[in-house]
């Protein structure tokens, strides 16, 4: 299928309050979605006959830094049976408190292959997935304190007594 | 004498604090157990470390806990121009890193708009290099594989083989493993005077290696008897999990990206694509798996001889050539995200690029790793099998740390 019959097609199916725009200069074409819609969208995307995305190539967080204060998550959707790949994008905001996270619907229940994705996105950027059935750290320790590939990022201090920001070099232990 | 300062402040918990349990003691049924496998386990290939929920000599399941050489790929390539990523991308998939290169190289071409009007010559150089590669990878695999599961000898003649290519590429590039050789827009230097002759002795010389390894291993009767109907995946669970590259054409399907996508100059070249048929066992078992890697070590010599026939005739050296000559001064590419796959010899290398336009480094630069997805589906398959078969599956899977942790 080409991307505008795709596109036509997610749009009659949900309206223009859940499909929100074409995203230009993006190789594969994407749309961007609500993102309280991203489950269902995705979920008609695997399930539709027409479309049949069988396949969750990639799943990545994109900070858009403290000045945007904004952050996406991006779907790249392929079906091998039909060969079409599609971009799916979510916006969300990036305030982060204690309690607070920012959050998106997981996509774990359509392609079990989102569980490591998601929980790689929600350990470097600190972005909860909803309905996630195991959302822990996995790249970084479960300790360490911040998300890291955040723009606004900054080491701790100390590591269990090992010193992070290697500034020193001639003296690495102090 | 100056007094060394403790760098390290040890408290007993540290271990339970950066690196939990899935499952605690407390909650155990009375039958349960938690074994750890790894972090430096030798059959675990690196540094993975596996808690295994056991019920006697059942695995009940399997909680993979990564991130021990995590090296901050995606931080650092924010801040480093797109030439200067290629040397950390090798160190992605260390075993493969041509294959890397080329993916990254095709991804940052792309974004250039330089897709297709790179000279032939350096295109076929790319795909000798990378498929040379895919072999030495393969040889890692299947070397160590057989080790896991108590077979020497394999191990030590694939190393032997692997260090005759890899002394190939120390001609070529200067390094054995890490190579940075292809760059964006054309290659670190063409080839040295000679290697095309060598490369066809190197081939005459790994045909019937390779005939005496299906004999020694591959069809093996231990071998078998260890691997047939083990770790069973089905096509369904491979997609679902988004398992790529050998594991998904052992579980039957035949897809393969250089074929699909039809990079680079591969639509050129005739090779097939092998899948697993089920021939020892069940379809998609860890003997499928062994044996898709073999047939693809024998397409990827015919890949190379027909690279090497390209590159003797219709593309062949001339005074003139400049390996350098489509370098971009300067990479800035356009405002545009892109994702940009290829089939490395583990599965889809993926990477996805953002570009801002204003600036000569990556906004994003994220790694679709084809080991992490791969990793991803041990729980899935190991669920029900014994702890010995536990650990042919973790080696059927070949993955490589350094690209799971990235």
């Amino acid at each position: 299928m080409e991307f505008q019959q795709i596109y036509l097609l997610l749009l009659n199916t949900f309206g223009d309050e859940v499909i929100l725009e074409k995203i230009e200069n993006s190789t594969p074409q994407g749309i961007k979605v609500n993102k309280d819609k991203i489950f269902d969208v995705c979920r008609e995307c695997n399930i539709n006959s027409n479309l049949y995305f069988d396949s969750l190539s990639c799943l990545t967080g994109i900070d858009n830094g403290p000045e945007e204060g904004t952050m996406e998550v991006v779907y790249n959707l392929y079906s091998i049976p039909y060969g079409h790949q599609l971009m799916l994008k979510v916006e969300v905001s990036r305030d982060l408190n204690k309690d607070n996270y920012p959050t998106v619907p997981s996509v774990t229940n359509i392609w079990q292959t989102a569980d490591w994705h998601e929980r790689e996105v929600f350990d470097l950027f600190g972005l909860k997935f909803d309905n996630h059935p195991d959302l822990r750290r996995i790249l970084m320790p479960e300790d360490w304190e911040g998300h890291p590939l955040r723009k606004d990022y900054e080491d701790m201090d100390k590591y269990h007594g090992v010193k992070v920001p290697y500034d020193d070099r001639e003296n690495p232990a102090v | 004498m100056t007094e060394k300062t403790l760098q390290y402040k040890f408290h007993p918990d540290n271990l339970r604090r950066s690196s939990p349990g899935k499952y605690k003691e407390e909650d155990l049924k009375r039958e349960e157990m938690i074994i750890n496998i790894g972090p430096h386990h030798p059959s675990t290939h690196g540094v993975l470390r596996l808690e295994v929920l056991t019920d006697g000599e059942i695995v009940k399941d399997v909680v993979p806990h990564l991130g021990f050489l995590h090296r901050c790929f995606e931080k650092h390539a924010e801040a480093l121009p797109y030439n200067q990523i290629i040397p950390y991308v090798d160190r992605l998939d260390y075993v493969a890193a041509m294959n890397n290169e080329h993916a990254y190289v095709m991804g940052v071409e792309k974004l250039l708009g330089l897709e297709g009007q790179l000279p032939k010559r350096i295109e076929y150089i790319r795909v000798l290099t990378a498929e040379l590669n895919r072999l030495a990878s393969h040889f890692i695999a299947m070397g160590t594989y057989g080790m896991d599961i108590g077979a020497m000898t394999a191990f030590f003649w694939l190393m032997r083989d692997r260090e005759i290519i890899l002394r190939m590429f120390e001609w070529i590039s200067g390094a054995r493993l890490l190579y940075n050789y292809q760059w964006v827009g054309g290659l670190y230097y063409d080839l040295p005077v000679g290697f095309e002759e060598r490369c066809f002795e190197l081939i005459g010389y790994l045909k019937p290696k390779l005939e005496e390894l299906e004999k020694l291993i591959i069809n093996n009767k231990i071998f078998v008897g260890r691997t047939a109907k083990v770790g069973v995946m089905s096509i369904d669970t491979a997609i679902n999990f988004g398992v790529t590259g050998p594991m998904l054409r052992a579980s039957g399907l035949k897809h393969d990206l250089r074929k699909v996508d039809g990079y680079s100059v591969y639509p050129e070249i005739d090779f097939e694509v092998p899948i697993g048929e089920g021939a020892m066992g069940t379809q998609g078992d860890c003997w499928d798996r062994m044996w898709v890697r073999l047939a693809e070590c024998k397409q990827s010599i015919e890949i190379i001889t027909q690279c090497l026939d390209k590159l003797k005739k219709d593309h062949r050296r001339t005074r003139d050539f400049d390996a350098w000559a489509m370098v971009p001064k300067k990479i800035r590419p356009k405002a545009q995200d892109l994702y940009m796959r290829a089939e490395n010899p583990k599965g889809e290398l993926g990477f996805y690029f953002r570009a801002d336009g204003k600036s000569d480094v990556p906004f994003r630069c994220k790694v679709r790793s084809c080991c992490y997805s791969n990793l991803s589906v041990l729980s899935e398959i190991s669920r029900g099998a014994y702890i010995a078969d536990l650990i042919a599956i973790v080696g059927s899977l070949d993955f490589v740390l350094g690209e799971v942790d990235r």
